[in-house]
């Protein structure tokens, strides 16, 4: 006799929010990166922006800073990535 | 009868469950009770709830957690039935904002749920208040600190290495749950203290780190008694994290009756530790930190383990012989805080 078991994991079908289709390329366009506060998160975000604007072609570039590492980004620092095509949220740690 | 939504799969024996789920990283290490359809059933019967209801929603993500969901992990974790309530209470309670889910399961600091039952439901399912409290024993106990824990793995994806980043952990990622020893204490319970009536069940749940143990049994005088947790806070401040905010404290009855016998209440505990667990930040020099001391505000800069006597959560548990306490530090201070919920029972 065989066991049915229920799967215990997410199921995305209960998802409140579904993700947005990838973009082709990053060519021209606007990109946000979040810092989060940790210490070097300066360092690694200066080195993304160079890398995409340099290999990836990345026009514009918004930095914006989190106040609190360990609690969700507030909603009017999330505001200010309203322009943008993609948003990196880094962890520099 | 609501239909169950969740995939299902048939396998040939219990082993064969436990290599599938192991392999697919659904455990915590351990073996699991196979989550068949008609104990899950049992479960979510038990909390009076469809299978699509939602008990919380992870807000950095918006991840609903469903009742469906917590049954099944909780079959698997071993819970009975009469366990459901106080799993879906704990659910409630560490998705409410201010308990901040999200950051204090994917920190590297690597923190637990920490579980305080009160109320008549701790004797109707038989959770353990007395010996080895911290430790193994009552099923109760066990299997509902383990259901939250498959319920992060499972459900939020708090796997090591993935979403949970923790660095160390620390034991009580397997199971983190005690009850309060209400019937051999002379104090308030916890939830009564935090606004819940007397004579409801309710649990409170704070992101905790690994208990550290006290002993002190060489005074009856209630502040040397104090005293000796409010020293392993102030060690824990400068050694771990300086942050205030929630502490646990848990007071065994050997200790207890000798601080009741003189009179005092857990508030009196509350202010004598709110007043004690202090340092400055030149205290960092003695435990090899002083590259920092002369940052922020200075060397004399000050700091309180609490931000008020109310951020102590006093707790009456652990077998009656031995002068031992226990502290469980928070996580990161104030970036979580202690949530009380109270229990429903269809």
């Amino acid at each position: 006799m065989t066991l049915r078991v229920l799967d215990p994991t997410f199921d995305g079908g209960q998802a409140t929010q579904t993700p947005v289709s990838r973009l082709p390329s990053l060519a021209g366009r606007t990109v946000g990166l979040l810092d989060n506060g940790k210490l070097n998160v300066d360092i690694l975000l200066d080195h993304v922006e160079t890398l995409l604007r340099s290999q990836h072609g990345v026009s514009t570039v918004i930095r914006l800073h989190k106040p609190d590492a360990s609690r969700p980004v507030p909603e009017d620092v999330a505001k200010g990535f309203a322009a943008c095509d993609a948003v990196i949220s880094a962890v520099g740690d | 009868m609501a239909q169950l939504r969740s995939p299902s799969y048939d396998l040939a024996d219990i082993v064969a469950v436990n290599d599938m789920y192991h392999r697919r990283g659904w455990t915590d290490g351990l073996p699991i009770l196979p989550p068949t359809e008609e104990l899950v059933q049992d479960c979510l019967d038990a909390t009076g709830l469809a299978p699509s209801a939602v008990i919380g929603v992870e807000s950095v993500r918006q991840r609903p957690i469903t009742a469906e969901k917590v049954a099944i992990n909780a079959v698997m974790a071993g819970c009975l039935p009469a366990y459901m309530p106080v799993v879906v209470a704990i659910t409630k309670a560490m998705c409410q904002p201010e308990f901040n889910l999200h950051g204090s399961t994917a920190s590297t600091g690597g923190s637990a749920q920490f579980i305080v039952v009160n109320g008549p439901i701790r004797q109707r399912i038989g959770l353990n208040a007395t010996h080895n409290v911290l430790g193994n024993h009552s099923r109760g106990n066990a299997s509902i600190g383990r259901a939250i824990r498959l319920i992060l793995i499972n459900v939020l994806g708090c796997l090591p290495g993935q979403l949970d980043r923790s660095t160390l952990g620390h034991p009580g990622k397997f199971s983190f749950c005690i009850a309060e020893d209400e019937e051999d204490s002379p104090w308030t319970p916890l939830a009564q203290q935090r606004g819940i009536p007397a004579g409801t069940s309710a649990v409170t749940v704070m992101a905790g780190e690994s208990p550290h143990q006290t002993m002190n049994e060489w005074t009856r005088d209630p502040e040397e008694i104090a005293e000796t947790f409010a020293a392993e806070i102030r060690h824990n401040m400068l050694t771990y994290s300086i942050w205030a905010g929630n502490y646990a404290l848990i007071v065994p009855k050997q200790l207890r009756d000798l601080i009741a016998t003189a009179g005092w209440q857990k508030r009196d505990i509350q202010e004598y530790v709110y007043r004690s667990a202090r340092v400055v930040r030149r205290d960092w020099a003695t435990v090899g930190k002083k590259q920092i001391v002369n940052l922020g505000k200075g060397a004399a800069q000050r700091f309180s383990a609490l931000r008020s006597p109310d951020d102590l959560l006093v707790i009456a548990a652990g077998g009656p012989a031995g002068g031992f306490g226990a502290i469980v530090p928070p996580w990161l201070g104030s970036r979580s805080q202690a949530m009380t919920q109270i229990i429903e029972t269809p």
